[in-house]
């Protein structure tokens, strides 16, 4: 046996795992969802069969296209301020704080995501409700007459959103930024470049993959997501993951369920497949 | 005699380090370990509680599930025949249960019995109707439920998230009962509901209605009930509730062995403990939520300050006034389900 198909046979040996894992964890079950979502409901039986009526309602029923269109929506918001937010943040910890503090400060900022993702969105609710920390240190500063009316809101939905992402965001671009040689900023200064032309010209192309990276897997997180519209946003407006829990829990309608998930999967292969060009997915 | 033996034998049997398990699809306020310990200490067993929410929900786990792998269901009273129906709930010993000490009203034979036998008993009971902080509204107008909309109480409700009580609420406000909701019906509780909607601040689980009324976020919680207020009673004693002059709804939860269970006998032991006046107290003041115990003679274990939260003096009146439950069949349960759906997404 030649060395190159020994080779060979070792890496399919060490892929292996993940191949398998991947097919009975992933790959068959979502065969299997995808083939659920062309069943329909006789009273509370599922009917196997191929009906694209579950995919011919998610286009037509409004109470459908507007949940797709509200996850759309708050994950485009999320995802923007989020990569306003953390970029600067990064940097600031990449290149201003000292190396021997930059530890400190990473952890620092990644502290919250030592919670619970449910304690943490309660939290929220209780910082950002009528009589909460919020409205109640603006009140007291003078600032508000009447409290801000921010939980229960989309508003409410987004904060939960960000404050989470940020955190994410941080680590994928501070990791990018750190791995900068600083000789490209130099050498852009030397050529007259200004510090913001210098930016905008070397660093940000350069970053461009670890903010991509960091904005893909904010969308995936955040589209999905089910517990912070929950609890943060009052349940005032319907998302997708809403919905497709609302399948799930009261009406036991999997074909149905099966269609959104459907929908949500393909809404996500879509994100990757524009930003592929840019997606660093080892730079996480 | 019999019935003596084979618990003792049970209790014999149970060799320390060799545990049996016990495992119980139940909702939030089973998992109480003041609840539960006393039975793993008298059987020497350990009970796995799993949680589910909604019956859907619940169904369908055991739709995936081998038998055996579950030996006992808690399960929405109403909910029982479909349960039964499913082939999910197996038989019970009618005659080893207590129910000649249960309130009447919670015998519940209707639900609880599919031709003539008996495959669940009642657990548990309250109402779905409107809780309220006293110092924020007048309780003089939580006695009516068209106040709600007037204009006076906007931004300041929350809508509990579960549709049947809510819509049932819904149907009384428009004098219809809720054994009475038809698909031809249904659509005269629209605009009720949406203006219930419009008037409300949010649509809530558990959880977060007991927040959002505790911190003040709402004045009011629309399918609320002592469930989601008792629990509070120490530390927020301002929070009440009330049945409405137009009616309330009772909700009730029993609790069965499952079919293909693999220890019946330990199953049924359970099924006896939790509507023995011990459990039955225990399983009333549980941490998760409070409710009324079915068994009437649970009164003996609980406290007076425990029984005047509960308004264990008032049941009579409370259960005179309150009605079941809708039972919709699959054709009007997706119809509600749609306009529940509908009424999230204004």
């Amino acid at each position: 046996m030649s060395l190159q198909v020994r080779e060979r046979r070792l890496g399919w040996g060490l892929l292996a795992p993940a191949l398998i894992w991947t097919a009975a964890f992933f790959v068959l079950p979502f065969l299997g969802m995808v083939a659920l979502s062309f069943a329909h409901m006789e009273g509370r039986e599922v009917v196997r069969g191929f009906d694209p009526g579950n995919y011919t309602r998610i286009f037509t029923d409004p109470v459908m296209l507007g949940a797709l269109w509200n996850s759309l929506e708050i994950t485009a918001v999320v995802t923007v301020i989020s990569v306003v937010l953390a970029y600067p943040l990064a940097a600031i910890i990449a290149f201003r704080v000292p190396a021997r503090w930059q530890r400190l400060a990473l952890l620092m900022a990644v502290l919250p995501f030592w919670t619970s993702y449910v304690v943490r969105s309660y939290a929220w609710l209780l910082v950002l409700g009528q009589n909460g920390v919020l409205n109640q240190a603006l009140l007291g500063l003078g600032l508000l007459v009447e409290p801000l009316e921010i939980a229960s809101t989309r508003a409410a939905t987004v904060i939960g959103f960000v404050h989470f992402f940020v955190m994410l965001l941080t680590l994928t671009i501070y990791a990018n930024l750190i791995q900068l040689s600083p000789n490209y900023a130099r050498a852009a200064q030397d050529l007259g470049a200004s510090r913001w032309q210098t930016f905008v010209h070397v660093i940000l192309p350069l970053t461009l993959p670890g903010v991509v990276t960091g904005a893909f897997l904010t969308f995936v997180l955040c589209i999905g997501d089910y517990i912070t519209p929950q609890i943060l946003g009052g349940n005032t407006e319907l998302t997708l993951p809403q919905l497709i829990m609302l399948q799930l829990g009261r009406s036991g309608n999997f074909p149905l369920a099966s269609a959104l998930s459907v929908v949500l999967m393909a809404v996500v292969t879509l994100a990757y497949f524009a930003s592929s060009r840019w997606l660093r997915l080892d730079r996480v | 005699m019999t019935r003596t033996l084979s618990a003792l034998a049970l209790i014999l049997t149970a060799t320390p380090g060799l545990a049996q398990e016990l495992n119980a699809l139940v909702w939030c306020d089973h998992t109480d370990p003041a609840l539960i310990e006393p039975f793993e200490q008298k059987f020497g067993v350990k009970v796995n509680l799993k949680e589910y929410e909604g019956t859907a929900a619940g169904l369908a786990i055991l739709d995936q599930s081998q038998p055996g792998d579950w030996d006992v269901l808690v399960i929405d009273a109403v909910d029982v025949g479909r349960a039964v129906e499913a082939g999910h709930l197996a038989e019970l010993p009618a005659d080893q249960l207590p129910t000649a000490d249960f309130f009447p009203e919670l015998v519940m034979a209707e639900n609880n019995t599919v031709d003539g036998k008996t495959y669940a008993v009642t657990e548990k009971f309250g109402y779905n109707t409107i809780s309220y902080d006293k110092t924020k509204v007048d309780p003089a107008d939580m006695e009516d439920m068209a106040t709600l909309t007037s204009g006076k109480y906007d931004g300041r409700i929350g809508i509990y998230d579960y549709y049947l009580p809510v819509l049932g609420l819904v149907a009384l406000g428009q004098g219809i009962n809720t054994a009475d909701i038809t698909a031809d019906n249904l659509g005269s509780l629209r605009d009720p509901l949406m203006a219930l909607r419009a008037a409300s601040k949010q649509v809530s689980d558990v959880v977060s209605a007991q927040t959002a009324l505790a911190t003040g976020e709402v004045d009011i919680v629309v399918g609320g009930g002592e469930w989601l207020t008792a629990v509070l009673a120490v530390e927020t004693p301002n929070l009440d509730w009330t049945i409405p002059k137009q009616g309330g709804l009772r909700w009730a939860q029993s609790i069965g062995v499952v079919a293909g269970s693999t220890q019946p006998d330990l199953a049924l032991e359970f099924v006896k403990y939790i509507v023995s006046p011990e459990g039955q107290a225990r399983l009333a003041t549980s941490s998760c939520y409070w409710g009324m115990p079915a068994n009437a003679k649970a009164g003996d274990a609980l406290t007076a300050e425990q029984k005047t939260v509960l308004r264990w003096d008032q049941q009579p009146e409370f259960l005179a006034r309150a009605q079941l439950y809708p039972i919709p069949d699959a054709a009007l349960d997706t119809a509600m389900q749609d306009l529940w759906t509908e009424m999230l997404a204004q």
